[in-house]
């Protein structure tokens, strides 16, 4: 059923995700999104690219999750006056993915006051210079010279106020980025994220590889989801060549990501111990991280399997022995879990650690548009993988985990009860599955077209959208982490907490950082 | 209590033995005399700098202190802060807004000090390259000692590269 938004005429976007775009002009995109926002939508992405070759403007596109599926916004931004209404009152996590934009293509989200309501950098620090756009066509892949990379952070005043910088370098095996703590005593008046520092060009790789080379750069944007990336990128291009996989292969995707999922569930719950003292539990979960870890290496060649999903199809395949391997572990581990989920819900110490630490209000999680494992924490029963049309997940009939209480404690009861539906699910997977082909040839990739991709990753939704040029290269690729709009999230659940309790809240949610610094 | 006890004893002493060192993985001589290794490969002390990685290695490199490789074992530790530090362990290639913050920290490491590239952006800049946001390579921006390739390297490859870094033999 094609979504009724604001009168828009809505044109289908074939392939797997089911999704619908038109064009706009600067007060349909408002109306548009408004009514998106009045309804229940969220934003699910947001980006631009440089079509002045192809247009005469530039393109910035907002993919819109509502109730039917995604709808895309496509707003042209003349060259001479490069701005379009911003969103953020809408949707606060536009926030960053504006200043992206800007950063990137020169767009500026404007008030309709005229004003620019955050005119920081958000990507760039002192790579580039202010007046320099990387991803326009026109600029070279090398680079123009460095810039300014000053930062102004919201102070914040008062009687005993101070503030503790951290980052970019962590004091343990983290990703960079840095975190502006404003304190009274021990408790977080304010948080302020500054991320980017490992953006490293993905977008613009990705305009100088073939759309199959894609692939392997959209398996590592975000290494710890490989499998998710993989196949919406995949889906994305299967969509553009108008590919359908074959079922076996379709089924042996979903039996990749639950093995993805499971391994993450399994690494954050022994970190989530570790953090509260109990050293146990990092030991053993991380014991079966590994033996999960070690079972891929031998069912499908990579311990976090790399390269596994390829557009077409998957690069691999499961042998009797392998699949009787996998279903002898999930026997194994159901038990194991069960354990040890025992020995964390009746740990005082840990619960105490746990329970009412870092809430995310439901009512914040929403206003925020929070995704994936966080959002389901929080209240909001959220997945892709149940959404009507996602195949083969329409035959497993995955059950969503959720929690209400928004807590450090609820997002841990998410993982235990997602790890067990995953290891079910496997089961089923590995129980139903359909014979045949596991690679289809790639169709032609006409040029222009637009091809979406949406999986529900580990941590939550990942968003890929390709478009080709018409000569079997990439014209431009964005590829969406849960973490953009997740990491505001986390700005808001420290507050009132005290600084010990950071490390835990923040490993509660485990963001990406490489994921949404590109 | 008891049930922590209980698994504990059914789970029982998992530890691998841990590789031996490989010579092919050093890039440069050794800076460091025979006795100092000595010392250094009883307690060595690590700080990890994540220079622009896609995270993929810093799994494996969390994976080193599970309960097979056992890294604690060994005498080898990851510490909060350079200043404590004998040798980095880098993985990434080096993203332009990281190029500071790593040659700040290769500063702060107190001499004799040892760099380990771990992965293969590390070692060469990988599927990244060099570009406008990436420097490549870590030794584009720091000396390294030792490269371990690898996308990314397994833990018992990212250990062997640790204990080439801090064994004896010269190139």
């Amino acid at each position: 059923m094609t979504p009724a938004l604001a009168g828009l005429a809505l044109a289908p976007v074939p392939g797997a995700a089911r999704a619908w775009r038109t064009a706009v002009d600067a007060r349909q995109w408002r109306a548009g999104c408004e009514a998106a926002a009045a309804t229940g939508g969220r934003l699910a992405a947001l980006w631009a690219s440089d079509d002045r070759d192809r247009a005469g403007s530039f393109t910035v596109r907002a993919l819109l999750a509502v109730f039917e599926g995604l709808v895309c916004l496509e707003l042209a931004v003349p060259e001479a006056s490069p701005n379009y209404p911003e969103l953020s009152d809408l949707f606060p996590s536009a926030a960053r993915m504006q200043r992206a934009a800007a950063d990137l293509l020169g767009v500026r989200a404007v008030a309709p006051d005229g004003s620019v309501r955050d005119a920081r950098g958000w990507l760039r620090h002192g790579a580039w210079r202010a007046d320099h756009y990387p991803l326009r066509r026109d600029a070279p892949a090398a680079g123009a010279g460095g810039g300014d990379g000053r930062y102004a952070f919201v102070p914040v005043s008062g009687d005993g106020v101070h503030e503790i910088p951290v980052g970019p370098v962590h004091a343990g095996i983290i990703e960079p980025g840095h975190f502006r703590f404003s304190i009274v005593g021990e408790r977080v008046l304010r948080l302020e994220e500054r991320l980017g520092y490992t953006h490293k060009g993905i977008e613009k790789r990705f305009e100088s590889l073939t759309l199959e080379q894609g692939a392997r750069l959209a398996g590592r944007v975000s290494g710890d989801n490989t499998v998710a990336y993989a196949w919406a990128y995949a889906m994305a291009l299967e969509a553009i060549t108008a590919t359908s996989p074959a079922p076996r292969a379709l089924h042996l995707r979903a039996l990749l990501l639950e093995r993805e999922r499971i391994a993450n569930h399994l690494g954050d719950l022994g970190y989530l111990g570790n953090d509260c003292g109990l050293a146990f539990g990092f030991v053993q979960f991380w014991r079966l991280k590994e033996d999960v870890l070690r079972l891929n290496a031998e069912a499908f060649g990579h311990r976090y399997l790399m390269d596994c999903i390829v557009p077409g199809g998957v690069a691999a395949d499961v042998t009797p022995p392998a699949a009787a391997a996998m279903l002898a572990e999930a026997d194994r581990l159901e038990a194991e879990l069960r354990d040890l989920r025992a020995i964390y819900y009746d740990h005082s110490g840990l619960q105490d650690r746990c329970i009412n630490c870092g809430r995310l209000q439901p009512r914040t999680a929403a206003l925020l548009g929070v995704v994936g494992l966080a959002a389901r924490a929080s209240g909001h029963a959220m997945d892709a993988r149940a959404f009507p049309g996602f195949a083969p997940y329409g035959q497993l009939e995955p059950r969503i985990a959720s929690h209400r209480n928004g807590d450090v404690a609820a997002r841990i009861v998410v993982r235990f009860e997602e790890t067990f539906e995953s290891l079910r699910l496997q089961r089923r997977i590995l129980e139903t599955l359909p014979g045949g082909g596991t690679r289809q040839p790639l169709g032609d990739a006409p040029a222009g077209a637009l091809g979406i991709g949406w999986v529900e990753g580990w941590r939550g939704e990942v968003i890929v959208a390709l478009e080709s040029d018409g000569q079997g290269g990439i014209r431009r690729c964005h590829p969406h982490d849960p973490s953009w709009q997740n990491w505001p999230a986390l700005e808001h659940a420290v507050i009132g907490n005290i600084v010990p309790d950071f490390p835990l809240i923040n490993k509660s949610f485990n963001l990406s950082y490489a994921g949404a610094d590109l | 209590m008891h049930k922590i006890l209980l698994k504990i004893a059914q789970v029982g002493i998992r530890s691998e033995k841990p590789p031996g060192t490989d010579d092919a993985l050093r890039v440069r001589a050794t800076q460091l005399n025979g006795e100092v290794l000595r010392v250094l490969g009883r307690a060595l002390a690590i700080r990890h700098v994540d220079a622009g990685s896609c995270n993929g290695c810093e799994l494996e490199i969390h994976a080193l202190n599970n309960p097979y490789y056992n890294l604690e074992g060994l005498g080898i530790k990851f510490v909060a802060s350079p200043r404590h530090a004998d040798m980095l362990l880098v993985t990434g290639p080096v993203s332009r807004h990281m190029e500071i913050a790593l040659k700040r920290t290769y500063a702060a490491t107190p001499d004799p000090k040892l760099v380990v590239a771990a992965g293969e952006c590390a070692c060469t800049g990988g599927i990244f390259g060099e570009s406008y946001a990436s420097c490549g390579r870590i030794a584009n921006v720091i000396p390294v000692d030792v490269t371990v390739p690898g996308c990314p390297p397994s833990p018992t490859a990212i250990l062997q590269g640790i204990l080439t870094a801090v064994s004896a033999r010269r190139k």
